[in-house]
């Protein structure tokens, strides 16, 4: 166990190091003087050039993309173009009202979708299966951001139940929880279809398995053996198709943060990227690469916890 | 001695089992009885419906399948019994032990916190008393080091040892009725002999009757009383085994006796096979369902099926040859 999550940790600092070059290798392909972008077209030669020399821009590439790196290691983000304060302060201020939004989406989704899934799978080809098919096929088609906006129209708008704007006061938690209900709602729906569909698959599956024979045969229930024996092996595949799925789940947070003009890291990226604030910009896709990684490391250890071939096979 | 006593445990009358959307039943008029301390060897190929009658004691078939006639346990009728009280008899009083143990159980828990589970109709039991008498079934399977065990996966562990740990499940429900579907198919031949070994003092530990469902005769001689051969679905002959294996009087029952390898003296250069195939359910013959294949057939074996008639004392077939 603690091999196999040593050789995943190894791995996920390799796929953040690869994602950092390439996105290097993306910055350094921009076209356009970086200097005259970041001091504007009346900047004299003198100042560009001091600035490439501050910034290290006359530098052979190799060296530019590793000092990138080392900076990014040690948390060195760069400076924001607009307030001069250091972009890690702002991006790991955003970062947890962007994990919290995520989280409760995706949370409140699983609630909904696992039971359904399950409830599906268990009356396989029914109408209750169809149904439950119909609905979870339809919202799975629905994106984040038109649900987003939706969702302000009606519930916000004309319903009045919930603020538009916002992330609710500072301190004031009940305020918080209010203004969180719209965009989790939002970043949701869709996930709900789509958790639901992965378990009832990954249930049918399971069901027909020889051991849950074993189990009928011993007269243990049908819920039972489908809640405690079927279920722990059916979330496996559902957790690592989740955990690949955190990529949709963060851009989908993006959006549904610009709509609703949530402070987050989905926001601070887009304001960046309408001011061509850069080092914003840069700390923002940054931060949420390792989001993705960590997400994708729980996964991984959730499975091994669940699943205990898997972590002796490593 | 009154009749209560002399009832059979389990009593089959003119069962046949139809599969949901087959066009035929694939189980058709089999009529049998086990009687108290009694352990049946249920013979027959691949397809001959053997696995598809102990489904419908226990009450598994498919969803929509169709069982006729009676299948009485102790005088209730299993096929007609509503499923939660058939349920309830399942893991007290019918225990079943299955034919692959490397999927028997669940592979991602401990096999300590399975055998819990297995005796779960043990309300009367707690958690600690539930796992003392499991740990100790463990030991009289023949399992060394039963705590360990406990604490292991299914994955951690040979065929052998999973088997008897079937075993351990299905003794801990203390049966009157044990249904062994092929328990040693899936496990090489020195594992088989060990696993037979432990049947045989599981067999005499269940309280009423045991079923043993085999394709292999020399299982059946060496742990059953009494031996039913079923073809294509059909009962062709019954009796004790000592009857059935020295002399069998059904054609079908001799060329299976003809074609196990224990049973042949003389050096071989090739294995004796009954020549053609069972036939489909949708599509059998009008008169014996194995006269197509049976080398000593005559006319009136194409056109007229035979009946399940006594063949002497406590024996019966199903053979025009015999019954006239």
């Amino acid at each position: 166990m603690a091999n196999y999550l040593l050789r995943r940790v190894i791995l996920g600092l390799a796929v953040l190091v690869v994602a950092m070059l390439l996105l290097f290798l993306l910055i350094y392909a921009v076209p356009g003087d970086p200097a005259t972008i970041a001091l504007g077209p009346r900047a004299s030669e003198a100042q560009k050039a001091f600035f490439r020399e501050q910034m290290g821009l006359d530098d052979p590439l190799p060296v530019q993309a590793l000092t990138f790196l080392w900076n990014l290691m040690h948390g060195d983000f760069g400076t924001d173009i607009l307030s001069q304060r250091p972009v890690a302060d702002l991006v790991f201020a955003a970062l947890p009202k962007t994990i919290l939004l995520a989280v409760v989406g995706v949370l409140w989704a699983a609630v909904i979708g696992v039971p359904l899934g399950i409830w599906a799978a268990m009356r396989p080809n029914t109408w209750t299966d169809w149904v439950i098919g119909i609905i979870s096929t339809s919202v799975v088609a629905l994106p984040a951001f038109l649900t987003a906006i939706y969702a302000l129209i009606l519930f916000a708008v004309q319903l009045s139940w919930f603020p538009a704007i916002g992330a609710g006061e500072p301190g004031n938690y009940g305020d918080q929880a209010h203004h969180l209900v719209l965009p989790a709602f939002a970043i949701g729906v869709a996930w709900v279809g789509y958790i639901a569909r992965l378990v009832r698959v990954a249930m049918l599956e399971t069901l027909a398995q020889p051991h849950v024979r074993t189990y009928r045969s011993f007269g243990v229930s049908d819920l039972r053996i489908a809640l405690r024996f079927v279920l722990p092996i059916a979330v496996v595949p559902v957790i690592s198709v989740l955990g690949v799925g955190m990529g949709n789940l963060l851009s989908g947070a993006v959006l549904v943060e610009v709509v609703f003009s949530r402070p987050g890291l989905g926001s601070m990226a887009y304001d960046a990227v309408i001011s061509r604030n850069f080092p914003v910009l840069l700390g923002s896709v940054v931060v949420t690469t390792a989001l993705y990684v960590v997400a994708n490391f729980i996964a991984d250890a959730a499975i091994a916890y669940l699943d205990p071939r898997l972590a002796e096979k490593g | 001695m009154n009749n209560l006593v002399r009832e059979p445990i389990l009593s089959l009358d003119d069962v046949s089992i139809t599969y949901p959307g087959a066009p035929a039943p694939a189980v058709r008029g089999v009529t049998l009885d086990v009687a108290q301390g009694e352990t049946l060897g249920l013979v027959g190929e691949s397809g001959s419906g053997k696995s598809s009658l102990a489904a419908a004691i226990i009450g598994l078939l498919p969803d929509g399948s169709q069982i006729g006639g009676t299948v009485r346990f102790e005088g209730r009728d299993l096929a007609h019994m509503p499923a939660r009280t058939l349920r309830a008899l399942r893991g007290t009083e019918i225990a079943t032990i299955a034919q692959d143990p490397f999927t028997a159980l669940n592979p991602i828990m401990r096999i300590g916190r399975q055998l819990d589970e297995f005796q779960h109709w043990r309300g009367d039991l707690n958690r600690a008393e539930r796992r003392a008498r499991a740990t100790d079934m463990l030991a009289q399977v023949g399992l060394s080091d039963p705590e360990v065990r406990m604490t292991q996966y299914p994955h951690q562990m040979s065929g052998g040892i999973l088997q008897r740990i079937a075993i351990a499940a299905a003794l801990l429900a203390e049966p009157k009725l044990l249904i062994a579907d092929e328990p040693t198919t899936a496990l090489d031949a020195t594992t088989e002999a060990q696993i037979l070994g432990i049947m045989a003092d599981a067999k005499a530990r269940v309280r009423g009757a045991t079923v043993f469902i085999t394709h292999d005769i020399s299982v059946v001689e060496r742990l059953c009383d009494r031996v039913a051969v079923l073809y294509a679905g059909e009962l062709v002959e019954s009796g004790t085994v000592a009857q059935v294996l020295e002399a069998p009087k059904h054609p079908y029952t001799q060329a299976l006796l003809a074609c196990d390898p224990a049973r042949i003296g003389k050096p071989t250069r090739s294995l004796p096979t009954i020549p053609g195939t069972v036939p489909a359910p949708d599509n059998l013959p009008q008169g014996c369902v194995f006269a197509p294949r049976c080398p000593v057939a005559i006319e009136c074996c194409e056109t007229i099926r035979p009946k399940l008639e006594s063949a002497g004392p406590g024996r019966r077939a199903a053979c025009h040859l015999v019954n006239t």
